[in-house]
């Protein structure tokens, strides 16, 4: 790891002017990925802005249209979280397939989605929700939140202080882990939301979480296993490495999708 | 550098540390506390496993700084004195290790899990929730066993 | 409770492992301590025109050390130590390996130089900042590319980057055995690259203290005594009385800790550089950059059957990768470790072997957990299993008859099977994974979407490495014998130092059980002591699963002299006659009479020396050399039952029997967890791991992001039983259990998943995506039938 200094912020607006003053700073919400990349020389800010203790950001609400995380909550609250359970039981289920406890006990919902690794699992829930992210700044669509390969809508000095997800009629995950990091190879998230359906891929796809157009195509309005059974995915979209082709992820892609409809 | 104070298995501590310095760096070089490992660059060996305010971390992805005001048990502070934890004397007494490398952070992983399950262990569970520790030596069989011995002496 | 041959007694060492009080070599802090990064290389190959280390020194590195600094104070390269002659007679052609690379880097992380400063992150930073400038040739990674005319050419000594050509067995005999077989199977079969992965990554303390000129160097070694010798022998860093090396606690071996690196030697001789204490400790990167990595074979095998499928030969023609360089034994795992174990547990008149070895731009490739046994056995019983299908007979039937049945039986290739009984190990596994039950459990599968599957392997292996005279006929530059000392104190408690080095294998435990047994103490009186060169005089260390067959023999003859002249001590103090004296239970007694003393008695007899036999030395100390007679043979079967999702193409091990025959136990408890661990590493080498670089040769599987390592929830509950046939070639009858599992299990696993799949087209590792593919693809095989 490169030097750097390290600020612990007491708010958001204190986070803020502390990024506002340094001169290539980083939020860290629970530090599961950006810690790693630094020790791996692979990032090198100057200053980190440490987000764990802005209380602002803790807590889970939930009201009659769905749940609203904070952006510091941990991956093991929102898995352990009983109104998650209750409401979205599809994304406690998500939560608890992150990394491993020792991971969730400390990575937050704010970190990973504004990190929006390509294989992460969050993305997929935002976008297959229809969530809403909210900054300091603004709130932002899901739709309009994930630009590409570890690329949002954030300004650097925007943070994510909590992401509402509205209760879906029915939802499901599967997830198909990389053998060797046990993150996504392909993981799809279904949502059936007022008459609307949703599918959301991480994992396989060449530019990050996605909706799978050809299937929500093909399920309409309601998730049905039966309606996707003939549909083959083009291989083009997706992601290959030494883990798997893209003919192999477009598989996965179909068969996790069929999976998430029979969990939901 | 920046001064940190924190709680070190019962002990308040404090020293002054690079802000570039891992907790498991502090606790190993400054504390001599070198029960827990280094295993591996990326976060999933487990072998530096302890407990930040109860729960079980990885002291390899967080700062020292970041630990600032914690309370932090390390393999050496889980016996009660002379007195050995039952998940250390589970693994003893199920030859759940060989060269011991993993085994702290294994029993660190292990006292956290049952702590969230309780008593009611099942095997898949263990197994599924052993994913962020890694052995090379046991092939894990007598692992599993101590852990599900241990939940059950501790329930 | 005994604590003696055959006790499960709990290990004496757990106790600092499960506190946090083991002491690794980088837990070793040393007074005015500076810390080593290196500088390595990025590219595969290239020629270094020139190193500029002035930004590393302006921002505080104490030293930058390079290649030609260290050849010119003398250090010498790093060599092979077996000598293997190629067919035509001629002796395998070595390149030269320097410590830190002087003229030409030859794999990615190839160190060129040492950087040494006031901390372990300075040291990194300098190491950045050190600029070389490279002239980028072109890399060759796959071995048989490595033989074509054109490929790149990493040493001038091995033409087309042939190290050796070797054969062994009769080729003459094998093709006309061939000519006249009523039925030929044919493979081609590859073993994948794999990386040791010791949890503990390597590292090193080295302190060299001016005023002795004595160095001590604290290194993750299996085999510290060695170390020493090609240390001072071979690299000249010193003579072996002027250093010291101490091989604490040990965090897992397999193998990779066997061979002296350039990391030890360049630390060494930075110390004497710097006047400081230097440490150097790997990242988990860095581990799978520059330690040795193992297995990578190309094979194309053949099995010939008469027309009552008897097995009449067996021909193989393997390129085995050997990397950059050739490390430590790096000649002979694919040859005498290898090729000498062609002909399996089965009566195999005729085999010929051809191996040729290559270098390539890759990190070396040695000894790893099994070391060429492994790649021998997955080759034999996937050709059995494969053979067994086109034949259209039960794969358990064609082994069974072709079986040896009778010992000492001499194979066609060198080795001689002293002892076994394979229908014994056979019929236990078939028992314990319920074999006839199987159809059954493939329908329940099938009624769930699900593929089932079950696989076989017999695999037998040779373990000891040994005799000192035969492996030195063969080639090798050392003997491989053991050494062991008993030091009886006057109170009566034990020292036993050993030539051994325990990392893992618990001879803390079963070592003392040597002693607990003999005279009847209890294990917690017995210390054993290993791993420093100050402590122990001389050893050969721990690999190749010798430390019972050889290292516990080598106790027994001091036990036994030690016995020897305590009787004699008790038989002059209570008047009797040495052979009336037996020692038991912590007494020595004359037998018949209710005549005896103490154990600790005897011992401070033996001090005082009051009162001893005319003409004895006071004392009760002895030691002992124990140079084996052969290799011992370890054998077993090993089943294994998969389920496959034909929709993912994911394999779940269900069962996974091991019935292995290991001669004598010591301790039951610490050999089943010797076969566990096994296990998974060969169901990891079967279904997880491969070492991968792409074509320009960037390592792809540097971290565990993609090396596959197996979990806990990869690998099943073991059922592991044990069938004895006792070794004549050693007083206690032991055979080796250290690398059983992992030699035995690949191809249980994969000829599993064929079953499964209908499909024998299948290489290691058999990913989730490999397995898939080949279901597509037997699919649109089916359908096109």
């Amino acid at each position: 790891m490169y030097e750097t200094s390290y600020h612990r912020a007491s708010s958001v607006d204190d986070a803020q002017s502390k990024m506002k003053a340094a001169e290539d700073g980083k939020f860290l919400g629970g530090g599961m990925t950006l810690i790693p990349t630094m020790k791996q020389r692979l990032a090198a800010p100057t200053d980190i802005i440490d987000l764990a203790h802005v209380g602002d950001m803790k807590g889970i609400k939930a009201d009659g249209s769905g749940i609203t995380i904070g952006g510091g909550v941990t991956h093991s609250e929102v898995a352990d979280s009983a109104d998650v359970k209750a409401a979205i039981p599809a994304l406690s289920y998500l939560a608890g397939l992150i990394g491993d406890p020792h991971v969730r006990n400390r990575g937050t919902i704010g970190g990973s989605v504004a990190n929006n690794d390509p294989a992460a699992d969050y993305p997929s829930a935002c976008l297959g929700l229809g969530a809403t992210i909210i900054t300091n700044q603004r709130q932002i669509a899901a739709d309009d939140f994930f630009v590409g390969l570890f690329e949002t809508a954030l300004n650097e000095d925007e943070i994510i202080t909590a992401i509402h997800f509205p209760k879906p009629a029915k939802a499901g995950y599967a997830k198909f882990p990389n053998p060797a990091s046990r993150y996504a190879m392909a993981g799809v998230f279904v949502a059936e939301t007022g008459g609307d359906v949703r599918v959301a891929v991480t994992g396989a796809g060449n530019d990050g979480v996605y909706r799978e157009s050809a299937l929500e195509a093909a399920l309409g309005g309601s998730l049905s296993v039966g309606a996707i059974d003939g549909i083959s995915l083009d291989a083009s979209n997706m992601m290959a490495d030494m883990h798997g082709s893209s003919e192999y992820r477009a598989n996965l892609v179909k068969v996790m999708a069929k999976r998430a409809i029979e969990a939901a | 550098m920046t001064v940190i104070n924190l709680t070190v298995n019962g002990s308040e501590v404090s020293g002054e540390v690079d802000d570039r310095t891992l907790l498991v760096q502090f606790i190993r070089d400054q504390l001599r506390l070198t029960g827990t490992h280094v295993g591996c660059d990326t976060s999933q060996c487990g072998a530096c496993v302890v407990h930040v305010d109860g729960k079980a971390m990885k002291s390899c992805t967080m700062l020292a700084v970041q630990a600032d005001g914690s309370d932090v048990t390390t393999i050496e502070g889980l016996a009660d004195g002379a007195e050995l934890h039952p998940v250390q004397k589970a693994f003893r007494e199920n030859h759940g290790l060989q060269c011991g490398f993993c085994t702290p952070g294994m029993i660190m992983a292990a006292t956290d899990m049952i702590n969230r399950h309780g008593k009611d262990l099942d095997e898949e569970t263990i197994r599924e929730e052993l994913e962020g520790n890694i052995c090379r030596c046991t092939g894990y069989h007598n692992i599993v066993k101590s852990i599900a011995a241990a939940a059950k002496e501790m329930g | 409770m005994s604590e003696g041959i055959g006790a499960r007694v709990l290990r004496k060492e757990d106790k600092r492992f499960i506190s946090g009080k083991g002491k690794y070599t980088d837990d070793v802090i040393e007074i005015n301590q500076a810390y080593a990064a290196f500088v390595r290389s990025p590219h595969a190959h290239a020629k270094i025109n020139g190193i500029n280390k002035q930004a590393a020194l302006d921002a505080g590195a104490v030293a930058v050390l390079d290649g030609k600094e260290l050849t010119g104070d003398g250090i010498g390269n790093i060599i092979c130590g077996w000598m293997i002659h190629s067919k035509d007679g001629s002796p395998m052609n070595m390149g030269a390996w320097s410590a830190l690379a002087t003229e030409y880097v030859r794999y990615v992380g190839d160190a060129v130089a040492i950087v040494i400063a006031d901390s372990q992150a300075a040291a990194r930073d300098a190491a950045e900042m050190v600029e070389v400038d490279y002239n980028v040739l072109p890399a060759v990674i796959k071995a048989d590319k490595a033989l074509e005319d054109g490929s790149p050419q990493l040493h001038p000594e091995a033409k087309n980057n042939l190290i050796f050509d070797w054969e062994i067995g009769d080729a003459a005999a094998t093709d006309a055995a061939f000519a006249d077989a009523a039925h030929i199977v044919e493979m081609d079969i590859t073993n994948n690259r794999l990386s040791p992965n010791p949890m503990e990554p390597r590292s090193a303390v080295a302190t060299y203290d001016a005023s002795e000129e004595h160095y001590t160097l604290y290194t993750t070694s299996q085999n510290p005594h060695v170390a020493r010798l090609v240390l001072s022998a071979f690299y000249q860093v010193a003579p072996e009385h002027k250093l010291r090396v101490i091989a604490p606690d040990v965090g897992g071996g397999f193998g990779s800790k066997i061979y002296i690196y350039p990391e030890e030697i360049a630390c060494l001789w930075a110390s004497m550089k710097t006047n400081r204490s230097v440490k150097w400790t790997s990242d988990r990167t860095e581990a799978f950059l520059t330690d040795a990595h193992g297995r990578d074979h190309i094979t194309n095998a053949k099995m010939a059957f008469d027309a009552n499928h008897k097995l009449v030969g067996v021909k193989v023609d393997t390129i085995a990768n050997l990397g950059a360089y050739m490390s430590l034994f790096s000649s002979a795992t694919p040859t005498y470790l290898y090729a000498t174990l062609l002909s399996g547990q089965y009566n195999v008149p005729n085999i010929h072997g051809n191996v040729r070895a290559v270098y390539t731009n890759t990190v070396p490739v040695d000894a790893y957990r099994g070391a060429g046994r492994p790649e021998a056995t997955y080759l034999l019983e996937r050709m059995m299993e494969t053979s067994a299908r086109e034949l259209g007979v039960d794969p358990i039937e064609l082994r069974r008859k072709n079986f040896v049945q009778e010992f000492p039986h001499q194979t066609p290739v060198i080795m001689c099977y002293d002892a076994g009984n394979f229908e014994a190990h056979l019929d236990g596994a078939l028992e314990a994974i319920d074999y006839k039950g199987f159809e059954a459990r493939r329908a329940e599968s099938a009624s769930r979407g699900k593929l089932r599957g079950i696989g076989t392997s017999c695999y037998i292996e040779a373990c000891g490495i040994a005799p000192s005279a035969a492996v030195g006929s063969l080639g090798a530059g050392v003997g491989l014998w053991e050494s062991g000392e008993i030091r009886v104190n006057p109170v009566g408690t034990v020292e036993i130092l050993t030539g051994s080095h325990s990392h893992g294998q618990g001879h803390e435990t079963t070592f003392a059980q040597l002693v607990s047994e003999r005279f009847g103490l209890p294990t917690d009186n017995v210390q054993v002591i290993h791993g420093d060169t100050d402590k122990v005089q001389f050893g050969m260390g721990t690999y190749g699963s010798r430390s019972g067959a050889v290292g516990m023999s080598a106790l027994v003859k001091a036990l036994d002299k030690v016995e020897d002249k305590a009787k004699k001590i008790a038989a002059h103090l209570l008047e009797a006659s040495d052979s009336d004296i037996v020692i038991e239970g912590g007494e020595v007694k004359v037998a018949g009479t209710d005549k005896k003393l103490g154990w600790h008695e005897v011992c401070l007899a033996a001090y005082t020396g009051h009162n001893l036999p005319e003409g004895m030395s006071p004392g009760l100390k002895e030691d002992a050399f124990y140079d084996p007679t052969n290799f011992t043979f370890p054998s077993g079967t090993y089943i294994c039952e998969v389920e496959v999702d034909p929709e993912t193409g994911k394999t779940d091990v269900l069962a996974f029997v091991a019935a292995d025959d290991f001669g004598t136990i010591i301790n039951p408890m610490i050999v089943e967890g010797q076969v566990h661990g096994g296990l998974a590493q060969g169901i990891g080498q079967a279904l997880l791991e491969e070492v991968v670089y792409d074509d320009d040769g960037q390592l792809l599987t540097a971290s565990y992001m993609d090396y596959c390592m197996p979990r806990a929830d990869d690998v099943p509950n073991y059922q592991v039983s044990h069938y004895k046939t006792e070794c004549p070639g050693n007083p206690l009858g032991m055979k080796g259990c250290g690398e059983a599992g992992a030699i035995g299990s690949p191809p249980a696993v994969i000829n599993a998943i064929t079953n499964a799949i209908g499909n024998n087209n299948l290489s290691m590792p058999a990913s989730p995506q490999k397995v898939w593919a080949a279901i597509q693809a037997s699919g649109s095989k089916q359908a096109a039938e």
